[in-house]
């Protein structure tokens, strides 16, 4: 990609904006990291919490294999390196929302080392205007409990069904340079999650938040000093935060003070941050191996085995869709984004026995027609009223001629309204196409006949009445005519 | 017969079945020599119900012919760092003060299953920290031994088992369960004349049992003789999937097993044990053990352990850097004490409740233990303490190279007086100096009473085993005591 052009016009000329991401995923998993409590997300305030959550005395975390499982798959998605030994270390800190005193997460060595994640501007063409963000490193840890604030005049409640569900922190590298870019990333991430199944990416119900990591400088010189801006849970927030902190900073350095390291929250209402704690204030968190937990050491059948449970990711899964099935960069970008758009064509394909044969057609069909009527209802890909199999049974009927692409629309519009089959719709609607040359050359005859003078016209030379005698021969077939037949036979008559 | 509150486990078992009497008349007899022995102030909360109950379902057992379990018709004490269902556990600490588990720790649970009955949750030093049980905060305990002084000044039990250490040498309760962090059975043991053992580190389960210091920690048995803590070792131990640091092998049938001829075995006489000011009587003691061993078929031979001089000061940054953060959760938010002043804010309840809820010594353990992890400490004190602690490991496995087991002094003096080092912190510490060692490498050692000294108190030898061989720990053990031939107890004054 061409170097960022995104800069912050200030009085003392153009700043550069420095961001790195740090991304909490929650990991898809029935249970917590380090107890057999439940994770549905939406129960009754603790209803979900073990005595290990809970901290009770006397009680001891034992690591959920399948946490550990899906945050390796997550590693070897991003190409990253899998630490064969990784660790678990206390970060210890009082608050009401922690039981234990300290979270169990992992800083001295994490399960995942050095990645990247591939992002692009320009959805039209990814190829073109690629660029690759280095993830530094993936540990796990455990989430903290909830505050409720408004359940007492005097006290605040607690609510630990949180309490000890497994995250993955991943961290990438300073590498992103304007909040395109940032909210590019957060989207292509949780792309890959939600492929690998590692976490559902829901930001809204707060699976998947970002701390957004700040600073600007002068176009090539030294990185200036980062504000974290913590638990940012939309992209377009990521995208407002990083706005205003850059543009905040600057007013700061180019009034003559200084940025100070600090923790920052993000008003969404009004769309501003605010210091939340400064490095002064900062907690000494005292890190130290859990001596409850052993190292946790990773066979290499463990790491082969997760390896070979990846399904083709985005990346890949593009690259096929383009270069396999002949697909427009778009139209393979579009399909690969999400997991389930890809899996509901491939779907489609698997109908036909010569898939390369319909890919195009269907993704067409699919990126206009169908993401239009989703659209509209406000429906996902996962909630769509036709099946890839009834799309299939639809794009047939136009392949081979029985029902022409408009009638196709038609059609397509009775099968959501009415859930039907297109063959049904078409035999009970008498839709089908006429395609018999006989019957077709009889109301060309009848046109012409009508029509004489608009003939003698058009062999004078007036070629632009073409399409006034295939709109009258296809009015007199409610429509119903192959065009194509219309077309060809109609310019046999005309001209001779 | 001899009485029955004279029996330890295995004469218990043989009465048992050989029909000499009945598990609810062992019972009944320990519950009456519970309620006699206030004046010790050794338990925190008596459950007579719990004890008779187990008695009954053992004579069922007897009756019906079934197979019995190691520990059928056994009431035990049950140091209170162990949760237990249903009955109040506070690990001695204000801070737990009213709190009733609703969970069974895996090794009472296992004591339980066994066939042992409880007789009520035994005092200790708070969250097991001391030497001495004065750090309770329910007053210390008062050890059954007197000097031979005539004089009646209060004696320490040793700690921080020291609840367990003085129902077993009262004749109190047959056996009961302690834990082990850097000596808190084996010292304790020694004080009283009983014998302690505490296993390889993950033999026994931790799950429910309240942590002190996570790596260090053990549960052991405290009981009258080398057969006894073999037994009751058996029922404590075992793999247990709720603790991740839990060793995933079967346990042997090391009561079974046990012999006392040590022929070929060569035991290992290490000479940084031999430190300054130890009494005389300690030094005649550990020589007399060695004339022993070799009695019993053994080779001496001489070892070094260079590091052993670091080993206390690790422990003292090790122990408290783990506590420091164990002991995080005694907040105030979910259960046991609670102060919350007037108009306070969170940190504020939680700074008035720890202030009130914990004792000196374990507010003294946080702060060095907070300290030692801190930014710019962690460095020089943490992992500085850990390569010493690995240092330790390979001095016992290099001296393994020439030896089978080790033999020294379990402490380097006889019971003290109550209050005498109340004081003086450091002193108290250096009770821990022979046992700690073997703690941090996580190896089996176990304290035999083998003598008196010149007041009449007992004194103990220690046994330090390799990992998992606990079997030659209890024989080197039983061949001490065969020929030591100790039978001293207190003379009940209370």
């Amino acid at each position: 990609m061409t170097e960022s052009t995104y800069r912050i016009q200030g009085a003392t000329g153009e700043w550069e904006v420095v961001i790195g991401l740090e991304v909490h995923a929650q990991v898809t998993s029935n249970a917590k990291l380090f107890s057999g409590a439940s994770t549905e997300f939406g129960a009754e305030p603790n209803t979900q919490v073990s005595l290990v959550d809970a901290a009770m005395p006397g009680m001891l975390p034992v690591p959920n294999k399948e946490c550990v499982r899906q945050a390796v798959r997550t590693g070897l998605a991003i190409n990253a390196q899998i630490n064969k030994y990784s660790r678990f270390d206390r970060k210890n800190y009082f608050y009401a929302d922690l039981p234990q005193g300290y979270q169990i997460s992992q800083l001295y060595h994490p399960i995942v080392g050095e990645g990247e994640v591939q992002i692009s501007l320009d959805e039209k063409d990814p190829d073109a205007h690629g660029k690759a963000i280095g993830i530094e490193r993936i540990h796990i840890e455990q989430d903290a409990g909830k505050l409720m604030h408004d359940q007492h005049p005097t006290m605040s409640y607690v609510d630990l069904n949180r309490c000890g569900v497994a995250l993955m922190e991943i961290v990438s590298r300073p590498d992103m340079t304007s909040p395109k870019e940032a909210g590019a990333y957060v989207k292509k991430l949780r792309s890959i999650l939600r492929y690998v199944g590692s976490c559902d990416g829901n930001m809204e119900q707060g699976s998947m938040r970002a701390d957004v990591n700040v600073s600007v400088r002068k176009p090539g010189e030294e990185l200036g000093i980062r504000t974290e801006t913590k638990n940012v849970n939309s992209v377009r927030f990521v995208q407002q935060v990083i706005e205003y902190e850059a543009q905040r900073q600057v007013d700061v350095l180019e009034s003559g003070g200084e940025i100070v390291q600090e923790t920052r929250l993000f008003d969404p209402d009004k769309g501003e941050t605010r210091s939340m704690r400064s490095k002064e204030d900062a907690h000494d968190y005292r890190y130290f191996p859990d001596p409850d937990l052993l190292p946790l050491e990773l066979e290499d059948d463990f790491i082969f085995d997760c390896k070979a449970s990846l399904p083709e990711l985005p990346d890949e899964k593009r690259a096929r869709y383009k270069n396999v099935l002949g697909l427009s960069a778009y139209n393979a970008a579009v399909l690969t984004a999400e997991h389930e758009t890809a899996l509901w064509f491939e779907k489609l394909l698997d109908t036909s026995n010569e898939p390369e044969k319909i890919a195009s057609s269907a993704a067409n069909w699919m990126t206009s027609e169908l993401f239009g009527a989703l659209n509209k209802m406000g429906l996902t890909i996962t909630e769509s009223p036709v099946t890839p199999e009834q799309a299939a049974e639809l794009l047939g009927l136009v392949a081979d001629g029985t029902i022409s692409g408009k009638i196709a629309k038609q059609v397509f519009e009775i099968m959501l309204e009415t859930g039907d089959g297109a063959a049904k719709i078409v035999e009970e609607k008498g839709l089908k196409q006429e395609s018999d040359t006989g019957a077709i050359e009889k109301v060309i005859a009848e046109v012409m006949q009508a029509n004489a003078d608009k003939v003698e016209e058009y062999r004078g030379g007036k070629d632009k009445l073409f399409g006034f005698f295939v709109g009258q021969t296809m009015k007199a077939m409610q429509g119903k005519a192959n065009p194509q037949v219309v077309n060809e036979l109609l310019k046999k008559t005309l001209d001779n | 017969m001899s009485n029955i509150s004279d029996l330890g486990i295995a004469g218990i078992r043989d009465g048992l079945t050989g029909g000499d009497f009945t598990a609810r008349e062992v019972a009944e007899t320990f519950i009456g020599r519970v309620s006699a022995a206030k004046p010790l102030n050794a338990f925190l909360v008596e459950t007579p119900d719990h004890a008779l109950a187990a008695a009954d379902v053992a004579d069922k057992a007897i009756a019906a012919g079934e197979t019995l379990g190691k520990m059928v018709g056994v009431p035990i004490g049950m140091k209170d760092l162990f949760c237990t269902e249903g009955v109040e556990t506070t690990a001695a600490s204000g801070i737990l003060e009213g709190f009733t588990p609703q969970y069974e720790s895996t090794v009472s649970a296992n004591l339980f299953k066994a066939g042992a009955g409880m007789l009520g949750k035994l005092n200790m030093d708070q969250f097991a920290m001391g030497s001495s049980n004065e750090t309770s905060a329910f007053g210390n305990v008062i050890s059954p031994w007197r000097r031979n002084d005539g004089g009646n000044t209060d004696l320490a039990p040793g700690g921080s088992s020291g609840g367990s250490a003085a129902v077993v040498s009262g004749r109190i309760a047959p056996a009961a369960t302690g834990t082990d962090t850097g000596g808190s059975i084996r010292q304790p043991a020694a004080f009283v004349g009983i014998t302690g053992f505490k296993p390889t580190y993950g033999r026994c389960s931790r799950w429910g049992t309240i942590a002190f210091a996570s790596s260090l920690d053990q549960a052991g048995p405290m009981a009258q003789d080398v057969r006894d803590c073999a037994i009751m070792l058996e029922a404590m131990a075992g793999f247990d999937p709720k603790d991740s640091t839990s060793l995933e092998l079967p346990v042997p049938d090391w009561e079974a097993a046990l012999n006392s001829n040590l022929a070929g075995k060569k035991i290992g006489i290490p000479k940084e044990y031999r430190v300054d000011n130890m009494p005389a009587e300690i030094d005649a003691l550990w020589e007399q053990g060695i004339a022993w061993l070799k009695d019993a078929g053994a080779t001496i031979v001489d070892v070094s352990l260079p590091h052993t001089k670091y080993a206390l000061p690790a422990y003292y940054i090790i122990a408290p850097a783990e506590a420091s953060s164990n002991l995080a959760r005694y907040d105030g938010v979910r259960y046991g004490s609670r102060d919350l002043p007037d108009g306070a804010g969170l940190q504020d309840m939680y700074a008035a409740t720890r202030e009130a809820g914990f004792g000196a010594e374990v507010k003294r353990r946080i702060m060095i233990g907070t300290y030692v992890l801190s930014a710019g400490y962690y460095d020089a004190y943490y992992t500085q303490a850990q390569k010493v602690r690995t240092l330790i490991s390979q001095d016992f496995e290099k001296a393994w190279n020439s030896c089978d087991l080790l033999l020294t002094p379990t402490a380097p003096s006889a019971a003290f007086g109550l209050g005498e080092k109340a004081d003086d912190p450091l002193a108290m510490y250096l009770n821990d100096v022979f046992t700690v060692p073997s703690s941090l490498a996580g190896l089996p050692a176990m304290s035999v009473p083998t003598g008196l000294d010149g007041q009449g108190l007992p004194l103990g030898l220690q046994i330090i085993g390799k990992a998992l061989d606990e079997q030659n720990v209890f024989n080197a053990g039983l061949a001490l005591e065969e020929r030591a031939g100790f039978v001293a107890k207190p003379e009940q004054w209370w």
